[in-house]
């Protein structure tokens, strides 16, 4: 987008959206959506509040423990599957299913089998994130162009030198691909796991916040999460295109 | 060898199934029913007419929130696709939506609209919406240039351009884009079932746990998710048949 | 380098101006502040077939795309058969590169589809069009979809469009750099078949040498930044040959000798 002859950044737009939440809290359309100012500065007050951080560390503490799961179990698990033609018509069918099925569904399992605690809200992420994490992993292994294989070997490459130099590196675009998505899954599936076992982290804000009519406050809570989810995303994207260079080119 | 990707797909059911009799045989838990009790659960339900009556329930916010992602969602993608400043001021929005926790949102819009329908239909509409306009858009931003060129060359109009050319080219993304959009949909109903008010299949969930009547409780999960995945797969066959070859036309090879 | 001579032999072909179907006029394009074409001055005998020719990134599609009227000159005019182009108009087609077929239209509505946007009723469009496919040869074909047909019966398809619109100019965008070496040699023996056939004017870009010498009545060669135009050659000696005794003939080899010999600095 131009603007007399200057490009105007991505998303500067948010800025007029900005103003327009002011405008329409400040004319006092609805009681649900309170001044933008009147949220900042509210948000300004209530972020270095024990109850905020306690949220913050808790939801914080789920995601990295629940994605470190996705990550660490999926990428070995899509390379196997892209290795190995038994395990993948084995699992595949079942990595399909659960890439689409509705995960929201199975959190009142968790709940029953492994508490209302951070037990849950933990698988929760993870299996949010898992699916097209081994997905991508999988699909990266498979594209790796043949005589890339077929160089290393009549190089004499050892399997595990095969493995570490060869197989990991070309998969490496869709597999942080996969990550990013995953990662992305997983911010949606730690907010869902709390909001459904809403005694935990940012659930139980949420539940303080709608039972005393904090509009304000709640509003400050979705900001932070949304900046923090968009920020994550952001950086993932950023990263992605650093390695995708060499993807175009293989 | 259609065969063996055949016999492998049942064994890994049977596998899994069997591996779920077996934990609940044990049992893992007490909260962890068999396969069978499970599956006997869900026939139970059928053939009483508790399960058709929940999806009835569950179904109409699910329909009516994509029905209106899908007529609002690909009208806002085609604007956003094709006038620059629409682009520049609608779609951070969006790009925004995609990736944050929108279920967050949810305790709000039970505080603003109450507990019924509209809420629902609201949770879906915001889980939904996102990628049918975000897809929408860069289907209509990435018409291929030659086509565009050609439509001018031989004297199209603007009108033959975006109903000959930039409709049918983006259709396929777009309906990709319906699909992830219903996927979302599915997750969305669920969630408001879940948090505002159990009523359909979330009334069979809820309702099951609390008197511990396990085997109803899994019976129920299985069939939506069975249901969704279902519904998903015949949309991505659908799109496949319905757009065969699209994007192999124009590409030289 | 002998080209002195090879731009005096044909001197008796220089068409008379009222046979001019094409001409540019101090054609300057610029993107920003790079020069893609600079004060180009070029004409197009009627009836002839003219190619341009120059290594990448010397400018020949955009010219061809400025006589399309797809891109804006910077400066500068183009006129076609005396009028001022302003924009894409019915007396000129164009044929792409890469086809620009619409992957979800039958051959028969892809080849009436000019005529489509002129709103021709559709049973006199699909009459037009049926005579077309069979001209370039795909009879049979007309409710395939392009995902069904070869690069090479793509590509007929899209010259079977801009033959429809019975346009006087046809613009050939590298039309058969996207086929493979066996449909390209016979596309060309077609093409000679059409610019003696049909009285149409074809502006034809290609960056292979011997294609152009082969089909060309008349060459521009560009060079570029900025492109201009540093020679233009008139084979003349075997036009009238048969179509294999063309390859052979010795006019023929040292024309193609003597391009690459001014091209071949310029090639990195």
């Amino acid at each position: 987008m131009k603007l007399f002859g200057y490009n105007l950044p991505g998303m500067s737009s948010l800025i007029i959206w900005g103003l327009l939440w002011e405008l329409i809290g400040q004319l006092d359309v609805t009681f649900f959506v309170p001044p933008l100012s009147e949220v900042l500065a509210t948000l300004f007050e209530i972020i270095g509040t024990p109850a905020f951080l306690k949220a913050l560390g808790e939801t914080g503490y789920a995601f990295v423990v629940g994605v470190f799961f996705a990550v660490f179990i999926g990428i070995p698990v899509g390379i196997l599957m892209g290795r190995s033609r038994l395990l993948d018509e084995l699992l595949l069918p079942w990595v399909n299913v659960f890439l689409s099925a509705p995960l929201t569904a199975l959190v009142p399992v968790l709940m029953v089998l492994f508490g209302f605690g951070m037990k849950s809200i933990i698988i929760t992420t993870t299996l949010f994130a898992i699916w097209i994490i081994i997905l991508n992993s999988r699909a990266g292994v498979k594209q790796i162009n043949r005589s890339l294989v077929e160089m290393a070997k009549s190089f004499g490459a050892s399997p595990a030198d095969a493995f570490f130099k060869i197989y990991f590196w070309a998969a490496l675009p869709e597999i942080l691909g996969g990550v990013r998505i995953g990662v992305i899954r997983a911010v949606k599936g730690v907010i869902i796991g709390q909001l459904l076992i809403s005694i935990v982290g940012f659930g139980a804000l949420f539940e303080l916040y709608s039972s005393n009519f904090l509009m304000a406050h709640f509003w400050a809570v979705l900001i932070v999460l949304f900046a923090l989810a968009f920020t994550i995303a952001e950086f993932l994207a950023y990263l992605e295109r650093r390695v995708a260079y060499y993807a175009a080119k293989r | 060898m259609a065969n063996r990707s055949l016999y492998l797909k049942i064994l890994s059911a049977v596998i899994i199934f069997g591996a779920w009799e077996i934990a609940g045989r044990i049992p893992v838990s007490y909260a962890f029913p068999t396969f069978l009790e499970s599956m006997a659960a869900l026939g139970n339900m059928a053939l009483d007419g508790r399960l058709w009556e929940a999806y009835a329930e569950t179904l109409r916010p699910l329909v009516v929130g994509v029905a209106i992602s899908t007529v609002l969602g690909i009208g806002l993608g085609l604007w956003i696709g094709l006038s620059k400043f629409f682009d520049w001021l609608v779609s951070p929005i969006f790009i925004v939506m995609q990736s944050a926790p929108l279920a967050a949102l949810i305790p709000l819009l039970v505080m603003a609209y109450g507990i019924g329908l509209t809420s629902k239909v609201f949770v879906v509409c915001i889980m939904a919406m996102p990628v049918i306009v975000l897809n929408t858009a860069s289907a209509v931003r990435h018409t291929p240039e030659s086509m565009k060129e050609m439509c001018k060359s031989f004297l199209g109009t603007r009108t033959d351009m975006l109903i000959k050319i930039i409709i049918p080219a983006a259709s396929p993304l777009i309906f990709s884009g319906l699909r992830l959009g219903v996927s979302a949909g599915f997750i969305g109903a669920i969630l408001a079932e879940l948090k505002i008010t159990p009523t359909g299949v979330g009334d069979i969930i809820t309702f099951s746990r609390s008197i511990a009547d396990y085997p109803s409780m899994y019976a129920a999960i299985f069939s939506i998710i069975v249901l969704a995945v279902l519904f998903l797969n015949l949309l991505e066959r659908t799109e496949k048949t319905l757009f065969k070859g699209h994007d192999r036309g124009y590409v030289s090879d | 380098m002998d080209m002195s001579l090879i731009k005096e032999a044909p001197a008796t072909a220089e068409p008379a101006l009222s046979e001019i179907a094409v001409s540019v006029r101090n054609i300057s394009k610029n993107y920003g502040a790079v020069e893609a074409l600079k004060d180009l001055t070029l004409e197009f005998p009627r009836g002839q077939l003219t190619s341009l020719l120059g290594p990448s990134g010397c400018g020949k599609t955009t010219l061809l795309k400025i006589i399309a009227g797809l891109l804006e000159p910077t400066s500068g005019e183009v006129e076609v058969n005396g009028k001022p182009v302003t924009g894409p108009g019915p007396n000129r087609a164009f044929v792409f590169q890469d086809f620009a077929l619409l992957p979800w239209a039958t051959v028969m509505r892809n080849v009436a589809f000019g005529l489509e946007l002129r709103s021709i009723n559709k049973s006199k469009r699909e009459d037009i069009a049926a005579k077309y496919i069979k001209e370039v040869g795909l009879g049979g074909f007309e409710n395939s979809y392009p995902h069904e047909l070869s690069g090479g019966m793509r590509q007929r398809v899209g010259l079977a469009r801009a033959l429809s619109v019975d346009a006087k100019v046809l613009l050939m965008d590298e039309p058969f750099s996207a086929v493979d070496e066996q449909t390209r040699r016979k596309f060309q023996e077609d093409l000679l078949g059409l610019v003696q056939n049909e009285n149409k004017t074809f502006i034809f870009v290609t960056h292979s040498i011997e294609e152009a010498v082969y089909v060309s009545d008349q060459i521009a060669i560009l060079l570029p930044r900025p492109s201009r135009v540093s020679e233009i050659i008139r084979p003349s000696g075997f036009r009238h040959k048969d179509h294999d005794q063309i390859r052979r003939d010795p006019e023929y080899l040292d024309i193609v000798d003597d391009i690459w010999a001014s091209l071949r600095s310029y090639v990195e």
